[in-house]
């Protein structure tokens, strides 16, 4: 069955979806320093997924996210995981955290140093897991009842 | 993992390809030889857990390095075979790399020196037989003997593991090494090692959990020849022969390995000489020669470790080489029953040399491998003397009539008889002969062809095996193997048993022909029985536990809750009341807000409006941890709140608008008691934990930390770097569930559609 879309929702999904794609990479990179954090970031991300599903419905969601929700599960525990092996393979205890900074070209003059830490990597490996989990959601319950309606 | 695309692009290839695992191990442990043959060992540790003396530790000394030999050296051989065995039918990814796992996991067993360690790879191998004689999993047979063999092996060594931490415990090293220099004893060691001894007897099928291994058969030949023959089934011997130079004065293990063994080679001999089937012959004479291994390994006759060493090569590489030719038969002629398979072999000049030789070598025949292990172990044991000596001897002895008569049995008709005399009704022109390749014979005649040189040649051997020995026992005998030993006592109990074993041949072959293939043995019923039992029990208490009814779970869970730690916090002191009621007013005014909504939800007649009455509770407690100054804790009990509420809308379409059941008041009281007191447990949880007393709060150990650890949000820095391991695991869980969630929708969605 089709639904009635309406122009509000349609027009401020457009708007807001990137932005809060964005924010939810923002939340995710500052999240060592500032509030936020793999978790929030993936939820933001999640929320934004909500959103495309309440405008356009469970089709929309496999056109906003075209990948396979297993896989999104898979390497985000595969990210976090093998982040916290590296280090055994250095010789440091698991899950050993190494950081680095750098000056990036440019831009570098305004921001000054940037802090790069493997945490980021453990962190988006979270954000994947969080992201797949609402994908799976909105895709099996979502497309579930609108059968059964 | 690497071998399942591998497998798929490549198809029988990737078996030739990942043979270079097991060729690496032989090539690594060749460069460490010389230095270990001198005595000394290689070991090298990697911490994990150094807190919890948990570390993956590898100790390459004689034995293990025979051990690696053995294991990786028939690997080759054995990737070799398959690629030729196996067809394009075969599920050939799977077989590559639980194949390849298995050499891996096999490697690690003989190389670990952490008991841990060791498990873990035990029960890697157990599982990769599992997968291996399951095979195609197209026929109910190989689903069984696959899940017997699994259960079998897995049950053993779930109780030695628990006799592992007794050991652990007892001698405050999980060391391999450690624990057999410095033996602990007292009850509690007898106890672990018969619990050991469990693990063992299952995994080298010893009489009687011996049932699997002939049930195995079922498995593609190069899973037999290589799991069920030369390396799996030894890890129990290779486990025995570890610990009984430490712990045969407990009280026990001398008398309960000896039993074992002999009990196995007498049962496994026996049976061997009744069978009918070519390779369950074989599979009942690796029992009765597993049995004499652990009767010369495992039993701590000093005397006699050379000569078990010598045997455990000689029937690696004799049993391999018998069981490939068994399968370049069966692929031949069809079949596998040496009835139909008379003459057969006379068609292959090499398939039928390679065949004698191993069978032998396995038989003790001059002048193989085999026969300086048997001479060695004869003129061992009548060294040793006592009440063990004379034992072993004999049932050593029994065992060397039998395998000569069994060998002869496996050689005669295939090999050495002509072809069907009488031309029956169905035996009418030529039979079935596909002609095996020279690179399908290579294989086996490799393996047979080196009992042979190293027969002759034992000095080639001799230094490896010798060190081999003393790195078990330093009172191993240490004069070099010889071919010939001289005329004496050995010789002729020796020149005995292979008379007695030809007796005993000509006798089976002309009473028991033909010899019926027997039922299924009654220990392979009582398995069945008992596997049926713990399923049914399992249906009754998954029954009570598990009624399908949420209320029901979150009335145990939450009950659970409310008791053990309700409990505890009741026994320490009662917490007094905090200094001061708020921080600031908009707190109360918040909290106010909660306590109203909270009671709103209880009083919602729809689904709906209770959702949603729920999720404004969230954010009113979000908005609370805001103020109270916990920017993330808020900001994440916002999104976490949002994506649940739609959860809770998307599922709530599916129910009943309104809740229809009306509950009976008394059930309505309880659950308010149970949900009052959670509710006051948790606050005063919450009371207690700030007021615990204590000289440094472990928040300011985690403040100061948090710089060095390169982050300013005290919060991100716990979750994703002091306690990373557990948000990995709760990670782990969450993708987990969500893919049993996705499963299990879809599933059901298929069944409505179908």
């Amino acid at each position: 069955m089709r639904r009635e879309r309406s122009l509000m929702l349609d027009t401020a999904t457009r708007l807001l979806f990137p932005t809060l794609l964005l924010a939810s990479l923002f939340l995710l990179v500052v999240g060592h320093d500032q509030p936020g954090g793999g978790f929030s970031g993936g939820l933001v991300a999640g929320a934004a997924l909500v959103l495309r599903f309440l405008a356009g419905g469970e089709a929309e969601t496999r056109t906003a996210l075209r990948l396979r929700p297993g896989l999104l599960l898979a390497a985000g525990v595969l990210a976090a995981s093998g982040t916290g092996a590296v280090p055994l393979l250095l010789g440091e205890p698991l899950l050993t955290a190494g950081k680095t900074s750098l000056r990036l070209p440019v831009i570098g003059a305004w921001i000054g140093e940037v802090a790069l830490s493997t945490t980021l990597l453990f962190e988006a490996g979270v954000y994947a897991v969080v992201l797949g989990l609402v994908q799976t959601l909105l895709r099996t319950l979502g497309s579930d009842s609108e059968e059964h309606q | 993992m690497a071998a399942v695309p591998l497998a798929r692009r490549l198809g029988k290839v990737a078996l030739l390809v990942c043979a270079a695992g097991p060729l690496a191990a032989v090539v690594w442990s060749a460069t460490r030889a010389p230095g270990v043959i001198r005595g000394e060992s290689v070991v090298e540790t990697i911490e994990w857990v150094p807190g919890l003396d948990l570390a993956l530790t590898v100790r390459l000394d004689g034995f293990a390095l025979l051990m690696v030999l053995i294991v990786s050296g028939v690997g080759v051989a054995i990737f070799g075979y398959a690629a030729r065995y196996l067809s394009d039918d075969d599920p050939l990814p799977r077989f590559t790399a639980a194949l390849t796992g298995f050499a891996g996991a096999m490697l690690g067993v003989v190389l670990a020196d952490h008991l841990l360690l060791l498990y873990v790879c035990w029960e890697l191998t157990s599982l990769a037989s599992y997968l291996l004689i399951g095979h195609k999993g197209a026929e109910k047979e190989q689903r069984r003997a696959a899940l017997q063999a699994l259960l079998v092996t897995t049950a053993g060594g779930f109780v030695m593991l628990g006799g592992f931490v007794l050991l652990g415990q007892a001698a405050g090293t999980y060391r391999l090494s450690g624990l057999v220099a410095d033996p602990p004893d007292g009850t509690l060691v007898a106890v672990a090692l018969g619990l050991v001894l469990v693990g063992i007897a299952t995994k080298s099928a010893q009489v009687p959990v011996h049932g699997w291994l002939p049930a195995a058969m079922v498995a593609p030949t190069p899973v037999s020849a290589y799991l069920h023959a030369a390396a799996m089934v030894k890890a129990g011997v290779y486990l025995a022969a570890r610990l009984a130079p430490a712990f045969g004065a407990v009280a026990g293990w001398r008398a309960a390995v000896l039993v074992l063994g002999s009990a196995s080679i007498l049962v496994g001999g026996w049976q061997a000489l009744r069978e009918r089937d070519l390779k369950r012959l074989l599979a009942y004479s690796t029992i009765s020669q597993l049995g004499l291994l652990m009767v010369l390994l495992g039993v701590g006759i000093p005397e006699a470790t050379t000569a078990g060493v010598t045997l455990l090569l000689a029937h690696a590489l004799a049993k391999s080489a018998l069981f490939m030719t068994a399968g370049v038969l069966d692929h031949a002629a069809g079949t596998r029953d040496l009835e139909e398979l008379r003459g057969a072999g006379r068609r292959s000049p090499a398939l039928a040399l390679t065949v004698l030789a191993a069978a032998a070598s396995l038989a003790g025949l001059p002048p193989l491998l085999g026969f300086v292990a048997k001479e060695e172990a004869v003129s061992a044991l009548l060294d040793t003397g006592g009440g063990v000596g004379v034992l072993a001897l004999v049932a050593v002895s029994a065992g060397a009539v039998l395998t000569v008569g069994y060998a002869v049995r496996a050689v005669w008709l295939p090999i050495l008889a002509r072809g069907p005399s009488s031309a029956g009704p169905d035996d009418t022109g030529e039979r079935r002969w596909e002609a095996p390749g020279p690179a399908f014979l290579a294989s086996g005649a490799v393996l047979g062809g080196t009992g042979l040189v190293l027969g002759v040649v034992p000095a080639l051997v001799s230094p490896l095996l010798i060190a081999a020995a003393t790195s078990l026992t330093p009172l191993a005998p240490r004069e070099p193997l010889h071919l010939w030993p001289g005329l004496g006592l050995p010789l002729t109990v020796s020149a005995f048993t292979i008379a007695a074993g030809l007796a005993l041949a000509a006798v089976v072959a002309r009473r028991a022909q033909p010899v019926l293939r027997r039922l299924l043995p009654a220990a392979d019923r009582v398995g069945d029985a008992a596997l049926y039992g713990v399923e049914r029990l399992c249906h009754r208490v998954i029954g009570v536990l598990q009624p399908g009814s949420l209320p029901v779970y979150l009335t145990v869970i939450l009950a659970t809750a409310l008791v053990i730690p309700g409990t505890a916090l009741l026994r320490a002191a009662s917490p007094g009341l905090p200094a001061r009621a708020t921080d600031s007013t908009l707190q109360l005014v918040v909290g106010l807000f909660v306590v109203v909504t909270a009671v709103a939800v209880l009083r919602a007649r729809h689904r709906f409006a209770a959702v949603l009455v729920l999720g404004t509770l969230g954010y009113a407690v979000a908005a609370l941890f805001a103020v109270h100054g916990a920017p993330d804790l808020a900001l994440t009990q916002f999104l976490v709140e949002t994506v649940t509420l739609v959860a809770f809308a998307l599922v709530l379409r599916r129910l009943p608008s309104s809740f229809t059941t009306r509950r009976s008041p008394r059930v309505v009281a309880g659950r308010g008691a149970l949900a009052g007191a959670l509710g006051l447990l948790v606050a005063m949880l919450a009371l207690s934990a700030t007021q615990v007393p204590n000289d440094r709060p472990v928040s300011e150990f985690y403040l100061d930390e948090a710089e060095s650890a390169g982050g300013s949000n005290v919060v991100s820095v716990i979750l994703s770097d002091f306690r990373a391991l557990d948000t990995l695991g709760e990670i782990t869980v969450v993708a987990v569930a969500t893919l049993g969630v996705l499963h299990l929708l879809r599933a059901r969605r298929e069944e409505d559609e179908g």
